[in-house]
C-alpha cells in the first residue's frame, strides 16, 4: 500500500512525537485533541513493523471501580497501588507511583474512544481477568486502531525516519536530526514528547551495563529500541533514574531469534519442573511462585548461571499442563538420553534428578496445578522446592532450554507529574516531554507485573501529550 | 505421518498452527482460534478442518505480530487458503474430477459453452426449430414453443441430482477426516449452531468489528455483499421451487406475470445477487495481496463470472418475454443455469458447504467442551 500523504518535514511543528508505539500515539492524539494545531510522529521502523514493543504486548492493567464486558470485577486504588509497592520491593518514587495508579481510572474508556477494542481475558490468563483489559487482537491490532484514529485527528507520521541528534540550549528544545531513507535532515518543532523504548535491543550498552554475558542475552520484543534518545539526553544533562540491569526480563525458550521472537518465546514450564544450568545443578526454588510473578525472576536468574544458560526437565505427567510451546521439546526415554541430548552430563544430571526425586512428593493427589496452595514441597533439599514437586519419573522426559530474554530497560529520564524530563540542577526542561519505557524507571525500579508497562506508556503518553499541547 | 509425506501446503499450515497455539492472541476474533487451542498438535486432519473453518476475514493478518516481513513470515490466512485449496481437490466427488478444480477457469467456461451449445441444438431439433427460436411467443406455455416441458424438466432434475449427490459424497469424505472420533453428522447441536453462524455469516463480522477487507479497516462490506448473494439465492430458489410447484403441480404454465410470487422472489434475488457479485468483485479487485492465496483467484471469479450470467440473462429474459429475443435469451439462460449446477460440485460453491460441516464440527466440539 501507499502512503498518500508524505508529511512536511521542512515546515516548523507545533508538537514533535519521537517514536511510534503506544506512549507516542497516545502523545500525538492527546496533544492534538488538546488544541496542537501540528503533530509530527517520527517511527524509526518501516510501516509494516511500526508500534515498538507495543507491538507485541496484549494487555493494560488498569484502576477501575466496577467491572464490566471485559474486566470480572473491580480493580481499586489501594489495591493496584499495593501491587506495585510489592513487585518493586518498594523500589518506586511514591509521588509517580501514586500518579500513575490515580490518572488509569478508567482510562480504557479513553482508550477505546481512540480505537481500542478489548475482549474478555484470555484462556489461561484468567488470573488478570480483573486487573487487566484484554485487546481484541493483541497490541498490533491495539496499535493499529491509534494510528488510524491519529490519522483521522490529523497526526502526521513519517516512518523510517531516525533520530539522531537533538538540538538542546539551555533545556529548551529546538530542533532533532533524523535520517530518513540515508537523508539527514533537521526537523524543527516547538515542543518535544519523546516515547522512543529503552535500549534493549542495543547489545553494546547491555554489554556494558550487565558485562560481556549481555551477549547472551535475547532481545524479545523490536530491535528498533537502541536507546539513542536516551543516551542523547544523557548527553545533554537530562537526569536518568533506575539501575541499567533492571528490565522487565524472562527466561524464554534458549532457540528463540535474537530479536522480536515475541510472545511464542514464553515458556511456562518452570513450575512444573526442576531448572538445570551448565553445571547440571539446580540454583533457584522453582516452586516458588506463580505466573506472572515466577515469570519476571527467571529471566535475571538465567542470565546469573554460566553462559547465561538453563534447562527445564519435565516428565510426561507435566507435558500438558502449560501452554503449548513453539518449538517442540527435547524428548528421551530416560533421564540420561535427554542429558545427552542436551548435551550435558548425564551421570550429573541422573544424580540431581535423583537427589530431587528421593526428596519430592507426598500425596501427590493433592496436587493443583497453577494454584500456589499445592503442598507438594521437598524435604531437606537445598535449593528447595516449595510447591508442584512431583518426581520426575514418567517417562518420556522433556527439556526446554531457556536463556534471558530482554523486554524493555529501565533506565530512565528522570520525569515530574506533568511528564517533563528534569534536567542537571532538578530543573524541568520546559518543552521536553518523555513517556513510554523511556520513564518506566521513574515508577518501575525493579520487577515487574502483567500489563504495567503500557499503564505506564498510556498515562505518561496522554499527559505529555496534553502539556506539549499546551506550552 | 513424516513430514515429507505431508504436501506443502500442510506443512506450512501446520507450522503457523504452531505458532498461533503459543501465542493465542487472535482468540477474540474467529471460531478458528478457540478450535485451535483445543489441541496441542496438529493432525493433517485438524488442519484441513481448521482451514475451512478459516473465512478469510484477515482479522488475524493485521493484528500479527509476526506477519511478513517477520523472522516467522506468519501469513495465517494465506496458509489457510492454500490448504483450503488442496482440500477442495481432495474432497471432490467422485474423486477423479479433482484435476477440475486446478484448471477451473477452463472448465466452467468449457461447460457453460457445450451447456448453451447443447440447449441450442436441443431447440434447433425440434419441429420449426429456427422459426421457434426467432419467433415472438406470449402467454401460457411460451416457453415450451422454444424448449419442451418434459425434456426441460428432466434434464434440470437430472443435472441438481448430480450436484446434490456429489454434495454429499464430498461431506461423507470431508467429515471422516476431521470427525476422528466417529461424531454423528447430526448428533447434539451441532447442525443448529452451524446454521445460526450461517444464517448470521457470523465468522465475516470477525471479532464484531467485521473484515480487514479489503484492506487493514475494519469492515462490514464483505460480509453483507455475503449477504446479498446468500439471501439472493434463497430468494431465487424459492422462486424456481415455487414456479415449479405451480407449473406442474397446479398446472399453471410459465411465464408469470410480473407481480407473481416467483417473478417477484425471482428479481429481487437476481438483482441482490448482481449487486452482491458487482460488490464482490469491486472487493477482491481492491484487496491487499499479500494476506492473498493468488491460486484461489481463478476459481473466485469463474463462479461470480457465471452467476453473473445466471441471474442477468434471467432478468434480461423477463423483460425480453414478448419479443422475437425471448427464444435466443431463453437458451442462453438456460445453457448457463445448466452449466451452473453441472460445475457447482467442482467451484467455488464448495466453500460453502465445506464450511458449513468444519461450522458443525466446530459447534460439537465447543458443547462438548462445556
Amino acid at each position: 500500500m501507499t502512503k498518500k500523504n508524505k508529511p512536511d518535514l521542512e515546515r516548523t511543528w507545533d508538537v514533535l512525537v519521537i517514536g511510534g508505539g503506544n506512549a507516542a500515539l497516545c502523545a500525538a492524539m492527546s496533544a492534538k485533541e488538546n488544541g496542537a494545531g501540528s503533530v509530527l510522529v517520527l517511527e524509526a521502523s518501516p510501516k509494516d513493523v511500526r508500534g515498538g514493543n507495543s507491538r507485541h504486548t496484549r494487555n493494560l492493567r488498569y484502576m477501575h471501580g466496577q467491572g464490566n464486558r471485559f474486566l470480572t470485577g473491580p480493580y481499586p486504588e489501594e489495591e493496584f497501588y499495593n501491587d506495585l509497592l510489592q513487585v518493586t520491593k518498594g523500589n518506586t518514587n511514591e509521588e509517580l507511583a501514586r500518579f500513575t495508579v490515580q490518572q488509569s481510572n478508567d482510562i480504557g474508556d479513553w482508550m477505546m474512544a481512540h480505537g481500542c477494542m478489548f475482549q474478555p481475558a484470555m484462556k489461561g490468563t484468567l488470573s488478570l481477568a480483573r486487573t487487566n483489559g484484554f485487546f481484541l487482537g493483541g497490541g498490533k491490532a491495539l496499535i493499529n486502531g491509534y494510528y488510524r484514529t491519529a490519522a483521522k485527528l490529523g497526526v502526521a507520521v513519517s516512518y523510517e525516519t531516525e533520530v539522531v541528534d537533538l538540538e538542546i540550549e539551555d533545556g529548551v528544545f529546538t530542533s532533532a536530526t533524523v535520517v530518513h531513507k540515508g537523508e539527514k535532515k533537521k526537523i524543527v518543532a516547538k515542543t518535544v514528547v519523546l516515547a522512543c523504548g529503552g535500549f534493549q535491543a542495543n547489545l553494546d550498552w547491555l554489554e556494558e551495563a550487565w558485562g560481556p554475558e549481555a551477549r547472551n542475552f535475547l532481545v524479545r520484543g523490536t530491535p528498533f529500541d537502541k536507546g539513542t534518545v536516551l543516551r542523547l539526553m544523557q548527553n545533554k544533562g537530562a537526569v536518568t533514574i533506575g539501575d541499567p540491569t533492571q528490565g522487565h526480563m524472562v527466561a524464554i525458550d534458549g532457540r528463540s531469534p535474537k530479536y522480536d521472537g515475541g510472545i511464542v518465546t514464553r515458556l511456562d514450564c518452570v513450575s512444573f519442573g526442576i531448572v538445570l544450568n551448565k553445571n547440571c545443578e539446580r540454583f533457584y526454588d522453582e516452586g516458588e511462585e506463580i505466573w506472572p510473578k515466577r515469570y519476571a525472576i527467571w529471566g535475571r536468574l538465567v542470565g546469573q548461571q554460566p553462559e547465561q544458560v538453563a534447562y527445564c526437565i519435565i516428565d510426561a505427567k507435566s507435558i500438558d499442563l502449560f501452554m503449548p510451546s513453539v518449538f517442540p521439546p527435547v524428548e528421551a526415554g530416560t533421564i540420561e538420553e535427554l542429558a545427552a541430548k542436551l548435551e550435558l552430563d548425564p551421570i550429573k544430571v541422573k544424580e540431581t534428578v535423583d537427589n530431587f526425586n528421593r526428596t519430592a512428593g507426598g500425596d501427590l493427589s493433592q496436587f493443583k496445578p497453577g494454584d500456589i496452595s499445592d503442598p507438594l514441597s521437598t524435604q531437606g533439599l537445598e535449593p528447595p522446592k516449595t510447591h508442584w514437586a512431583r518426581p520426575i519419573d514418567k517417562a518420556p522426559f522433556y527439556a526446554y532450554p531457556l536463556r534471558p530474554g530482554i523486554t524493555f530497560t529501565y533506565l530512565s529520564l528522570k520525569i515530574n507529574t506533568r511528564a517533563q524530563v528534569i534536567m542537571a540542577g532538578d530543573k524541568p526542561a520546559e518543552n521536553i516531554f518523555a513517556a513510554g519505557e523511556l520513564v518506566s524507571g521513574n515508577v518501575l525500579g525493579q520487577g515487574y507485573m502483567a500489563g504495567f508497562g503500557m499503564t505506564i506508556g498510556t498515562v505518561f503518553g496522554c499527559v505529555a501529550g496534553k502539556e506539549a499541547a499546551n506550552v | 505421518m513424516s513430514e515429507k509425506e505431508r504436501s506443502e501446503a500442510l506443512q506450512e499450515a501446520g507450522r503457523v498452527m504452531t505458532i498461533c497455539n503459543s501465542c493465542r492472541y487472535c482468540e477474540g476474533f474467529c471460531a478458528v482460534f478457540p478450535a485451535m487451542e483445543l489441541r496441542r498438535t496438529f493432525t493433517d486432519g485438524d488442519l484441513k478442518y481448521l482451514s475451512n473453518l478459516c473465512h478469510n476475514c484477515r482479522d488475524c493478518y493485521y493484528a500479527c505480530q509476526f506477519a511478513p516481513p517477520h523472522e516467522y513470515n506468519l501469513n495465517f490466512p494465506q496458509a489457510m487458503a492454500n490448504l483450503r485449496g488442496e482440500t477442495y481437490r481432495e474432497f471432490v466427488w467422485p474423486g477423479f474430477l479433482a484435476p477440475l478444480f486446478k484448471r477451473n477457469g477452463l472448465t466452467i467456461f468449457l461447460a457453460t459453452l457445450f451447456s448453451v451449445l447443447g440447449v441450442y441444438l436441443f431447440a434447433r431439433m425440434k419441429e420449426n426449430g429456427v422459426e421457434n427460436i426467432l419467433g415472438t411467443w406470449t402467454g401460457d406455455g411460451s416457453f415450451y414453443t422454444i424448449i419442451p416441458e418434459h425434456e426441460l424438466l428432466i434434464s434440470f432434475s437430472i443435472v441438481a441430482l448430480w450436484a446434490l449427490i456429489a454434495f454429499i459424497g464430498g461431506i461423507w469424505k470431508f467429515w471422516k477426516t476431521i470427525n476422528p472420533t466417529n461424531e454423528k453428522f447430526f448428533s447434539g447441536s451441532g447442525n443448529k449452531g452451524a446454521l445460526m453462524d450461517v444464517l448470521r455469516l457470523k465468522y465475516l463480522e470477525g471479532g464484531s468489528y467485521g473484515c480487514n477487507y479489503p484492506d487493514e479497516k475494519f469492515s462490514m462490506s464483505r460480509r453483507y455483499m455475503h449477504h446479498l448473494i446468500f439471501y439472493g439465492f434463497f430468494s431465487c430458489l424459492a422462486s424456481t421451487t415455487i414456479a415449479a410447484v405451480m407449473d406442474h403441480v397446479l398446472g399453471m404454465p410459465a411465464p408469470y406475470s410480473w407481480y407473481s410470487l416467483p417473478v417477484i422472489l425471482g428479481t429481487l434475488g437476481g438483482t441482490a445477487i448482481i449487486i452482491g457479485l458487482i460488490g464482490m468483485i469491486y472487493l477482491k479487485t481492491n484487496q491487499d495481496q499479500r494476506p492473498l492465496a493468488a491460486e484461489g483467484m481463478v476459481m473466485d471469479y469463474g463462479f461470480i463470472i457465471l452467476l453473473l450470467l445466471v441471474n442477468i440473462t434471467g432478468l434480461a429474459l423477463l423483460f425480453v418475454r414478448d419479443t422475437p429475443l425471448m427464444g435466443s435469451l431463453l437458451i442462453l439462460h438456460l445453457g448457463v443455469v445448466f452449466a451452473f449446477f453441472l460445475t457447482l460440485p467442482c467451484g467455488k460453491f464448495v466453500h460453502a458447504i465445506y464450511r458449513y460441516v468444519a461450522l458443525v464440527r466446530h459447534n460439537q466440539e465447543q458443547a462438548n467442551r462445556k
